[in-house]
């Protein structure tokens, strides 16, 4: 599985692709550090940007990639390997390639910024962790299209249409939602909404990390209340290893059954 | 060395492979032809673990492949269409595969037989098809296996690269090694094959030699396998028992 996770990254690592989401991150971060009118607002900034934009990237690029693999998969898998070590090894790899272009990306103006000097030093460290945590739960939703679907633009379309879901219509659906049950009381009906997205989790953990859960409103205010901080930060930790596990686990068994 | 027993392969409704019984034997150059669709690849695949069947087994050397892997170890595979990833260079390639294989490959020697010394610091993406052709035949016969399979081995290749490419599986077959290939090039099959089984919509309707089928047939090679294919048409949508008669 490692000897086909290196040769997945280091492909990878070689695509133009990886370079331009690397030098993405690299100029978004040092614009809003420099241009802000605070730190504390460019962390913020940086968190909106990263929520949206990961899951996009994140979820083309894979499927792109899986679908690109496709014919080479043929090949490794009548070599002397076991299935899930061919599967496991180029989603780690890709998981690796995104994630080190995603982590330097902001990595280096953050502290060329001099943010370890700063109080906000532990809000970047969030913003890399729920970065990673996207990258690794998209990709995962990704090869997930990937395996079910042989027809690839079928395959694009529920991509984007999944990330369309997750990051734009969700949070119009549990506004309706609560809206629609405003008599009643609201707190367990949001917090469920709110696991049930990897993208609102992530927004969640680095609002409750970096004490702006105002900023949050009635979710963030629901989240400290009902579980307090540390609580909140384990049940989120948990959900989004769900979210990336259950996937995982069936886009290997469905792939041990696939006929190539 | 391989046996097929009563297997069949289900494509949702479409059946691909229908309850093919067969055995392959050892040291042979076994060509595996039909029309396009016959199922010609996806037999191939099922030995190679790489389609799993509906129905029936499949035993190499006497044991079952279903879900097992360690056998690959004595078979080299050559697909049909091979994307190799884009971004690696030939001997990049060459290296991961011989990595993933244990490291047990010989590639110098066909680098220099197929010309590809002066390709290996290309990318794979700006390569030909014939090229990226050399290259696949290099991981297939740089590791020592008792079984080639190989899938439209010609494909692309120039007049030169087929010679040469004729000229190893002579070489190999010396050795006892097997062969199992698929190929729409008549002339080639007639040249390589000791043994040939013919497909059609999932079903072998010849298994034998080509000196039989021409005994069969009272004809040249290419001829016989038309009245083959008319034959069957003739029966086709009839009694399969009937089919069988043909072989």
């Amino acid at each position: 599985m490692l000897k086909v996770l290196k040769y997945s990254f280091f492909d990878l690592l070689r695509s133009r692709w990886t370079y331009l989401y690397f030098l993405f991150f690299l100029v978004s971060a040092a614009t809003l550090l420099y241009l802000s009118s605070g730190t504390s607002v460019a962390v913020i900034s940086m968190m909106n940007l990263e929520i949206i934009l990961i899951p996009l990237v994140s979820i083309m690029f894979g499927t792109i990639y899986y679908y690109q693999n496709a014919d080479f998969n043929k090949l490794l898998l009548s070599l002397p390997i076991k299935r899930s070590k061919v599967f496991l090894g180029q989603y780690l790899g890709i998981v690796a390639s995104l994630g080190f272009s995603f982590v330097l990306g902001i990595s280096i103006p953050f502290i060329v910024y001099g943010i370890f000097y700063t109080s906000y030093w532990d809000d970047f460290l969030y913003l890399l962790i729920v970065g990673v945590i996207l990258t690794t739960i998209f990709l995962s939703l990704s090869f997930l299209i990937g395996v079910n679907n042989t027809n690839k633009m079928k395959g694009f379309g529920l991509s984007i249409l999944t990330w369309l879901m997750l990051a734009v219509i969700y949070d119009g659906i549990v506004l309706f939602v609560l809206f629609l049950m405003e008599q009643y009381p609201l707190e367990k009906i949001t917090l469920i909404l709110t696991i049930l997205n990897p993208i609102d989790l992530g927004r969640t953990f680095i609002m409750l990390q970096s004490d702006q859960a105002a900023l949050l409103g009635f979710t963030g205010a629901v989240f400290r209340n009902f579980f307090g901080t540390k609580t909140g930060i384990s049940v989120i930790s948990f959900v989004s290893l769900l979210w990336v596990g259950i996937p995982l686990y069936y886009n290997i068994k469905k792939f041990k059954m696939k006929d190539f | 060395m391989i046996e097929f027993k009563h297997l069949s392969k289900n494509y949702q409704k479409k059946k691909v492979l229908k309850d093919i019984s067969l055995s392959i034997q050892a040291g042979k150059r076994t060509a595996v032809l039909g029309p396009n669709g016959s199922g010609k690849t996806t037999l191939i695949k099922t030995l190679l673990g790489l389609v799993i069947p509906t129905n029936g087994e499949i035993l190499y050397k006497g044991s079952t492949v279903s879900k097992k892997w360690s056998y690959r170890e004595n078979i080299s595979y050559l697909p049909q269409i091979t994307n190799f990833p884009d971004n690696l260079m030939v001997k990049e390639l060459l290296k991961m595969i011989n990595d993933l294989r244990g490291g047990t490959a010989a590639y110098q020697q066909l680098i220099e037989r197929f010309g590809v010394d002066n390709f290996l610091n290309e990318r794979i993406r700006n390569l030909s098809g014939g090229m990226v052709q050399k290259v696949n035949l290099i991981l297939t016969f740089g590791f020592d296996s008792d079984l080639y399979i190989l899938d439209e081995p010609s494909n692309g290749l120039d007049p030169t690269a087929l010679i040469k490419l004729k000229e190893l599986i002579f070489d190999l077959s010396g050795k006892g090694k097997s062969f199992l290939f698929t190929t729409h090039i008549l002339p080639l099959v007639e040249q390589l094959a000791d043994e040939i089984i013919f497909l059609l919509e999932g079903e072998i309707i010849f298994q034998g030699s080509i000196s039989t089928l021409k005994e069969n047939h009272q004809t040249n090679f290419e001829q016989a396998i038309v009245q083959l294919l008319q034959q069957s048409d003739k029966f086709r949508g009839g009694n399969p028992a009937q089919q069988q008669k043909i072989s």
